[in-house]
């Protein structure tokens, strides 16, 4: 994802050193970069924890954000000093990096909850909402991209092109109102919203250990019904985020495959008579998955702001929507520990996918 | 050793042809040197953003109504209302007209587009040319703040600079300016990686180093040799970014952050406000804003997608020209197409330098 | 793997018969036509040299015989390509994809110029060999591997079975080649298509990749077509030789009776062009005839006493030392070669003299100013009295601006104008002494060919009437003909100025022909320093001498003896 975390470059002349002499020393190269792409990790989360923190505090305090005008002026300072807000910003932030590095986001204003008992609610449920969504843009988006790629500049590309930048082009709400509408309203095929129907919610309510992702737990449940029921609340709202990413996913990946497609090596097996599909299949795209793996890593941000607006569509009751809740109860120290934690989120994911990438890459590995 | 007869580089003796200052500016060039599907993508592109333009600009001569009007006369809209001959697109649960707010909307995302795209380029080059140019400490801070802003979520910052800005709610400027500023704040890494690649690319480029043998200063280095250079491929991004920032907008504006009805019409706005209309069947409050937000991001998107295939040689499809083999195959990878990637994605579009520009 | 040697038996069947074979292709202006009627034989276990300059069709017409050409281009004419069995072949350009597919790598493989693009870099090598096997029906992975292996010690990689599962990049470029060479070979082909195998390698991995073809044919019997730009590899490997020049078939005959009697003008002028050992002798002996009385006491105008330039590793790994402990000096006037592999720190010393690379150790005098640890500020005026020539004719202008305000761009940063448009007229004389028409100062960089920019690119070197002149192998990206002149143009302008200049290139031929004295640099020590004559002559250091002989040299009879003295010194080096 970093330019300053680059695979291992040549040399700053174009004299470099015959390669024979890296071949013979290169076995740590990966620990390095392991290690180097780990220690990033950190300055990512400080830099965007300390930015949130000085940017919503930049408007004054929480309290009389979320209170101001409905509180008398004497019990709003009250609070405000019990709060501690009255100290000066830099104690507040070392206050709160201390608490971050112990695990504590703080409390939410709105409903005195910590916020990292908010992230364990309804975490799941974004978690559940997430993994559809990636599941549909896999299944849909990397077999295009290939198909696209594969019919380069004919009927099918051009089709699955516009598709693509459709799916980018229109907002996952607007997707989620299309879908609700058709699929609802008109076919009345599908749920409207929510995660589970009443009775089904009433159900899992009562289940020991519940993990909160609901197909696990209904599973668990082992009620036909129920499964059904859950799967159905799911399609839509997996669909419209799992569209928008798919739509990313097929240009990627067929930006990617074309752009290899046109490398040294594909020519050359070709001379060699290995059938055209193969080259396709196999030549172009895994060198071409390196780059891909990197980007995909990168649409994590995108999925989980997509989430946002999914989950205030559909009323999926995770992370998402109740950071809109909190949004409308101007509660910004809710809003400050969940995108805290979306950072770590983030620079976390995004390591992850970094170092998935290097392991398919062998320069990196060996 | 490419022997392949690339026209664009004349023989030694074949006379000077250079295009008119015209067809040398950048959307035009690509578009005499695109074919087939791409001219296709290309021209449709910039139909459906010339369309966005027009009824930006001429709102008030396009627009029934205006945007926050309740009555014609004494005689309320009503709320709700299906599309009739009165209002040809209905009325919102607020009682206002939707073609109106359609048309007015498309105004309120020029403006957005332009206060974020002009803030952040400029931004964004500025502290881009001076990054990559001298390096340093600053330099890699620089680089870890972009790329941590970058990689977060670009909808949720937007939120926290909204929050900031205009404490979530206010007039048509101030929810203007809140809106482009929070996503300038989104858009200065992008272009701050893309013209600190394309200026450490450059720097290391014969013709720099040339000039530093000669012993030209810093400021004419940066300003004759390597600004001009490094923000070739700005159009292109700007076109993409453009896409985005309605996107955010009507975002940030379906959370509810903003702007007013009253204020200003914001198709995301309309968007949150239709949401409940939907259960009830009621469709023409939500299908036409979110139409207008997919057909100007849609135009947009292809007119930026279509630079970028025009601007790489591996993906341009050249005149009954297919997989032509091209001098540039040893260029880096392109990580995707350009909106994903990122700039990271960027730094392969160069132009070849054959290329007549 | 057949060893049998099918031997020339005259009466046996082309591996490739070409007839009237015309290319075409569609481009933005129009159908432009590459080859015109190319007919050319090759005979099994065959040498047949495809020689030309850049445009010159030969590429083209290598890729025809495998129709690996783009889908703009349409190939027309009989090409047969038969099997190595002797199996008539059907014409390629007709036949169907299919039958191509099969025809491609079993009866005609090819080999490419540039050996880390040619190989996967995803892949294990022993998995790239083997899936030619493959793809032509063999169906047990376990026996594709054993070939592979099998193969990969033929062409003479060391400890197969355990690189068999290694990646490209963990081999060198000669290495690199050799797996490429093997990829071809593995199937056993009527004829290799080696297109430009050695242009990307240093010229001791030339020799023995040149080495390693002669053993294709020899020991493999497979006939090689082998398309270059070097006459000297042609001289080394071709029984025949064919040039090439804008699309069409200038001469063909038998490889030493081409370069004892070309026919044809177009041959002549080729040959003449090419720099030989040698032939600097005579123009440095009247240089240094010329010298004044006391000019080995002048002060030098570069003077390095061991110098060392390290580039700092990154993150724990450890300092690359590009230069380590090099002495050398530069009197006025006086022209220094620096010759030297990639990886020798050649261009690094250039740099460093330049300024464009900071000096790590030891001291290096540059018209007078100490460069360890100097400001910019202090060498800025020194700066004007320095000019360099870059390499790459493509990258060393500013592609925004014309000719004429790059060329004036010295004469503005010294304030001797105050802008592009009132130094024209000094510009124009300096494209005039260039030997370019003074209109071209109104074009932009791209619309110039390579050895014009080169020339200009001498003219904004010369634009402050430099003492000292830096030219990193100003000639390499050039065509044989465009260097000759470029060189010629070089030699003239240093007579008529007199400026010192510090001359790199990995060509000692073009290092002979301008340096008064000529510095070998081998992984950054420079380890033979003297005249012409003395390096050339009677080299000492066995690097030198491994360097010399793997230089081949445009002359068949001449290289053949090189070739023994090849062997002989990398026997002793073995």
């Amino acid at each position: 994802m970093t330019t300053t975390t680059q695979l291992p470059a040549a040399a700053p002349d174009e004299e470099t050193a015959p390669p024979a002499g890296r071949a013979k020393g290169g076995g740590g190269t990966f620990g390095r970069y392991l290690l180097v792409r780990f220690a990033l990790i950190f300055p990512t989360i400080f830099i965007l924890v300390t930015a949130v923190f000085f940017i919503m505090r930049a408007t004054g305090d929480p309290i009389t954000a979320a209170q101001g005008g409905r509180l008398p002026a004497d019990q709003l300072a009250e609070r405000i000093h019990q709060a501690g807000y009255d100290r000066p910003l830099l104690t507040q932030y070392w206050e709160y990096l201390g608490g971050i590095l112990r695990g504590d986001f703080g409390t939410t204003l709105s409903d005195n909850r910590p916020v990292t008992e908010v992230i364990t609610t309804f975490g799941s449920a974004t978690l559940e909402l997430a993994f559809y969504a990636l599941i549909i843009a896999f299944l849909v988006g990397v077999p295009l991209g290939r198909l696209a790629a594969y019919h380069r500049d004919k009927t099918p590309d051009a089709v699955l092109r516009v598709f693509g930048i459709l799916a980018y082009a229109t907002p996952v709400f607007f997707a989620g109102l299309l879908l609700k509408l058709v699929f609802s309203r008109w076919l009345g095929w599908l749920p409207v919203a929510g995660r589970a129907s009443t009775g089904t919610e009433i159900d899992l309510a009562g289940l020991d250990g519940a993990t909160g992702i609901y197909l696990i737990d209904v599973i668990r449940l082992g009620d036909g019904a129920a499964i059904a029921d859950v799967l159905e609340h799911a399609v839509l709202p997996a669909v419209a985020l799992g569209l928008l990413t798919a739509g990313v996913f097929l240009r990627l990946v067929r930006t990617n495959v074309i752009g290899t497609f046109g490398a040294g090596y594909i020519e050359a097996a070709r001379s060699r008579g290995v059938p055209e599909r193969r080259l396709l299949r196999t030549h172009a795209y895994r060198p071409a998955l390196i780059p891909i793996i990197t980007v995909m890593g990168m649409q994590i941000a995108l999925l989980l702001g997509g989430a946002v607006l999914t989950e205030t569509t559909f009323e999926w009751k995770g992370l998402g929507f109740q950071l809109a809740e909190y949004l409308q109860a101007r509660d910004f120290v809710a809003v400050q520990g969940i995108v805290a934690v979306l950072a770590v989120i983030v620079a976390v994911s995004n390591f992850v996918v970094d170092v998935l990438a290097a392991l398919i890459d062998p320069r990196v590995r060996y | 050793m490419a022997e392949i007869p690339t026209p664009t580089t004349p023989g030694p003796d074949a006379p000077a042809r250079r295009p008119s200052r015209w067809r040398r500016l950048p959307v035009v060039r690509q578009l005499q040197q695109s074919v087939g599907l791409q001219r296709g993508m290309l021209v449709a592109g910039l139909v459906i953003s010339a369309v966005f333009l027009l009824a930006a600009l001429l709102a008030p001569l396009l627009a029934p109504y205006g945007f926050s009007q309740l009555r014609s006369g004494d005689r309320p809209f009503g709320a709700q209302q299906p599309p009739s001959a009165e209002h040809l697109l209905g009325t919102t649960v607020g009682g206002y007209d939707v073609l109106s707010r359609v048309v007015w909307g498309s105004r309120t995302a020029l403006l957005v587009i332009i206060v974020a795209v002009a803030a952040s380029i400029v931004l964004g080059v500025v502290i881009g040319l001076l990054s990559g140019y001298f390096g340093g400490w600053l330099d890699r801070v620089l680089v870890v703040v972009a790329d941590a802003v970058y990689a977060f979520p670009s909808l949720l910052l937007a939120i926290v600079m909204a929050i900031v800005i205009s404490g979530g709610q206010s007039d048509m400027w101030g929810g203007i300016l809140a809106a482009a500023l929070s996503i300038t704040v989104i858009f200065i890494p992008q272009y701050f990686r893309v013209v600190r690649a394309e200026t450490l690319r450059i720097k290391a480029e014969p013709f720099v180093e040339s000039a530093r043998v000669i012993g030209a200063s810093h400021r004419r280095i940066m300003g004759r040799h390597v600004l001009r250079n490094a923000t070739r491929s700005l159009p292109l991004i700007v076109t993409l970014n453009a896409s985005e920032a309605i996107l955010t907008l009507a975002g940030l504006g379906f959370l509810g952050f903003g702007i007013e009805p009253t204020e200003a019409a914001e198709w995301g706005y309309d968007l949150n406000k239709a949401l409940s209309d939907v259960t009830s069947g009621i469709w023409w409050t939500s299908v036409f804003p979110g139409v207008a937000i997919v057909l100007v991001v849609l135009g947009l998107t292809l007119v930026g997608e279509s630079l970028n295939d025009l601007a790489d040689p591996r993906l341009r499809t050249r005149r009954a020209a297919a997989g032509m083999p091209e001098p540039m195959a040893g260029a880096p990878v392109v990580p995707g197409g350009a909106l994903d990637a990122g700039p990271a994605g960027l730094s392969g579009l160069e132009p070849t330098e054959g290329d007549p520009r | 793997m057949s060893t049998t040697v099918s031997g020339t038996a005259p009466a046996a069947r082309p591996v490739v018969q070409c007839e009237d074979l015309a290319v075409t292709f569609a481009t933005d202006a129009g159908p432009v036509t590459a080859v015109h009627g190319v007919s050319l034989q090759v005979a099994p276990g065959e040498v047949l040299a495809v020689v030309g300059e850049s445009g010159s069709g030969k590429t083209v017409t290598a890729k025809s015989i495998l129709r690996l050409l783009p889908e703009t281009a349409t190939a027309r004419g009989t090409i047969l390509v038969s099997g190595k069995d002797g199996t008539p072949g059907e014409n390629v350009t007709t036949l169907s994809a299919a039958a191509v597919r099969q025809l491609r790598g079993r009866d005609a493989a090819m080999v490419f110029q540039e050996p880390s693009t040619a190989l996967n870099p995803v892949f294990p090598v022993g998995w790239q060999i083997a899936e030619g096997l493959l793809a032509h029906g063999m169906t047990s992975r376990r026996e594709a591997r054993a070939k592979a292996i099998e193969i990969m010690r033929e062409v003479g990689i060391p400890e197969p079975e355990v690189r068999v599962d290694h990646y490209p990049h963990q081999f060198s470029g000669g290495q690199k080649q050799r797996i490429v060479i093997a990829q071809a070979l593995v199937l056993d082909p009527g004829v290799i298509i080696a297109d430009e195998p050695t242009t990307a390698l240093d010229v001791t991995v030339q020799a023995e990749i040149l080495d390693l073809l002669r053993r294709c044919r020899d020991e493999f019997g497979t006939a090689i077509i082998l398309i270059t730009h070097n006459m000297g590899v042609v001289a080394d490997l071709a029984d025949r030789v064919a040039v090439m020049y804008e699309g069409r078939i200038v001469e063909q005959a038998d490889a030493r009776t081409l370069f004892a009697s070309p026919t044809q003008a177009y041959t002549r002028q080729l040959l003449d062009s090419v720099p030989r050992l040698g032939e600097g002798l005579a123009r440095a002996q009247e240089r240094a005839a010329r010298r004044p009385e006391g000019w080995a006491e002048q002060e030098p105008v570069v003077e390095a006493r061991d110098l060392s330039v390290v580039y700092p590793g990154r993150f724990r790994e450890p300092d690359f030392v590009a230069v380590d402990g090099v002495s050398f000096a530069i009197r006025p006037g006086e022209v220094l070669g620096l010759v030297g592999e990639s990886g020798s720190g050649k261009t690094t010393i250039g740099r460093a003299i330049a300024g464009l690379t900071r000096v790590g150790g030891g001291s290096l005098r540059v018209l007078g100013v100490e460069l360890n640890g100097v400001r910019e500020r202090q060498f800025r005026p020194v700066r004007s009295r320095i000019g360099f020539v870059f390499q790459d004719p493509a990258t060393s202008f500013n592609p925004l601006l014309t000719i004429a305000e790059c060329v004036a761009e010295p004469l503005v940063v010294h304030g001797r104008a105050r802008d592009a448009h009132e130094a024209r007229q000094r510009v124009d004389e300096l494209l005039e002494a260039v030997q370019l028409p003074r209109t071209y100062g109104d074009r932009y960089p791209h619309e110039l060919s390579g050895g014009q920019r080169q020339r200009a690119s001498l003219a904004r070197a010369l634009a402050l009437e430099p003492e000292l002149l830096i030219a990193d192998e100003p000639t390499s990206a050039l065509d044989v003909s465009v260097q000759a002149r470029v060189l010629d143009l070089f030699d003239e302008l240093q007579r008529e100025l007199g400026f010192a200049a510090l001359f790199i290139s990995h060509d000692l031929a073009v290092v002979d022909m301008l340096a008064d004295r000529i510095g070998v640099l081998y992984q950054g020590r420079l380890v033979e320093e003297g005249t012409g004559a003395e390096v050339l002559g009677a080299p000492k250091d066995p690097y030198t001498q491994r360097l010399l002989a793997s230089l081949p040299v445009p002359d068949p009879v001449e290289q053949a003896a090189r070739r023994a003295e090849w062997e002989r010194v990398r026997a002793a080096g073995a």
